[in-house]
């Protein structure tokens, strides 16, 4: 690879392996991770799921020829194990999103970025949810109590706000790993340099970085791939 | 839910974390003749008697435990160079050593499918876990110093480091932070108490396994 002439730069080398290199099985196991430590719901990696199913398929077609064709049966219980990870991977992935909506239905349905997030199916799922979950509240308790205190989505009818729905919390601390160097973060608050590392009033990650952080100041750096999720 | 760790416990579940370290690279030396494998995770192979190849571990603990292949420990797994981790690790009280991010975690599973490829394996072992001990110990006390604080770097932790400090931590930085800020975070979807003293109590349980 690019061993002729030094017309690359070691960076563009570097991009360039690391692209190749980074199969749709990485690229999902970092959606995983993501989306399992991250306390609000993602963006839908819609074109990466698509590449997983179409690729899980392609895999199960070939371990079916395997067998009928009497290959080695060790070979075939290899390809069986690698199909095997990657669906436990992509069954993961989308059943975290779904325990997410179950628990944010009402906030991620009002809520546009959120719900722009979301798969088709995802949406019709929600929308099941809310139907169903509002007909039970409303069956269990709500028609029984008194005509203020009805609604699903409020206390009472003096509620300004809707406060009985809950809401991710965005304040929650997470783990992540740097993947690029992001842009120095000035932290609210004065104390942010304690614990092992005391620096200036700014905070920078670097390629290798291991950090707990508050989830809020790094959404942006969360969705741009700059910071990974562990 | 089938196949889903129990995220009030630990976000991530002992077998999650060990199932990806199974996708790290390590050298076998195979004694089979096998074409390549061409899987969704990528290329590996071809498989030739004698000639060492790199492959993904659960793939090698696969071959291994049909005997088809010898696993070769990675290079700081030998005795010398954890003899001068556990040194070094000792003697300097804030900074962990460098280790690779599943290093628990790879070292088990060769410890469970591959004893016999590992030369001076209780030896080995026995330091490993003198390692593990010294550092979770340095974690511990490491603790004391964070305060209200956004962002903590925590260099050279690994995955199930990680993973054990992080409910106790999350909640401990989440605490100072609300108690900082009082108005932003509001009483809501609070975690109940019995969650808190699972957290609290048991996060060695991933390790003692």
């Amino acid at each position: 690879m690019a061993s002729s002439g030094g017309e690359w730069s070691a960076e563009q080398i570097d991009d360039y392996e690391a692209l190749i290199s980074t199969t749709d099985v990485e690229l999902l196991k970092k959606a995983w991770r993501n989306e399992k430590a991250s306390p609000e719901i993602l963006p839908f990696e819609e074109a990466l799921v698509k590449r997983a199913k179409e690729q899980i398929q392609l895999m199960e077609e070939t371990v079916d020829d395997f067998e009928e064709s009497g290959h080695d049966p060790l070979i075939v219980s290899l390809y069986q194990m690698d199909l095997d990870r990657v669906q436990f991977l992509l069954r993961s992935y989308l059943r975290v999103r779904l325990q997410k909506i179950e628990k944010f239905m009402f906030y991620i349905w009002k809520t546009d970025t959120y719900r722009n997030r979301l798969s088709i199916e995802e949406e019709k799922f929600t929308e099941r949810c809310i139907r169903d979950m509002g007909k039970h509240l409303e069956e269990t308790v709500l028609s029984k109590m008194p005509d203020n205190y009805q609604s699903v989505l409020k206390q009472s009818v003096i509620s300004e706000e809707d406060d009985m729905v809950p809401e991710p919390q965005l304040d929650t601390f997470v783990v992540a790993k740097c993947e690029r160097t992001t842009r120095p973060l000035y932290l609210d608050g004065s104390r942010q340099s304690a614990g092992f590392d005391s620096r200036d009033d700014h905070f920078q990650m670097v390629p290798g970085d291991l950090c707990i952080l508050r989830y809020r100041p790094f959404q942006e750096e969360l969705t741009s791939g700059n910071i990974s999720l562990v | 839910m089938a196949g889903q760790s129990d995220p009030h416990i630990s976000l991530f579940s002992a077998e999650e974390v060990e199932f990806m370290a199974e996708d790290e690279l390590i050298e076998i030396v195979p004694n089979l003749r096998m074409d390549p494998l061409n899987f969704i995770c990528g290329d590996f192979g071809p498989f030739l008697p004698q000639i060492a190849t790199q492959v993904p571990f659960w793939l090698a603990v696969a071959l291994k435990k049909r005997g088809k292949c010898a696993i070769r420990p990675p290079q700081w797994m030998s005795v010398e160079n954890l003899t001068q981790v556990l040194e070094r690790e000792r003697e300097s009280q804030g900074a962990f050593q460098v280790l690779p991010f599943h290093y628990v975690e790879i070292s088990r599973l060769l410890f469970d499918h591959a004893r016999d490829d590992i030369p001076d394996m209780y030896m080995v072992r026995s330091l490993i876990e003198d390692i593990r001990d010294v550092r979770i110990h340095k974690v511990e006390t490491s603790l004391e110093k964070f305060s209200g604080t956004s962002a903590v770097k925590i260099p050279n932790l690994s995955a199930m480091e990680v993973n054990i400090i992080r409910p106790f931590v999350g909640r401990a930085l989440q605490a100072f932070y609300k108690h900082d800020n009082p108005e932003k975070i509001p009483d809501v979807d609070r975690p109940s108490s019995a969650q808190t003293r699972v957290a609290n109590n048991e996060p060695r349980r991933p390790l003692r396994r």
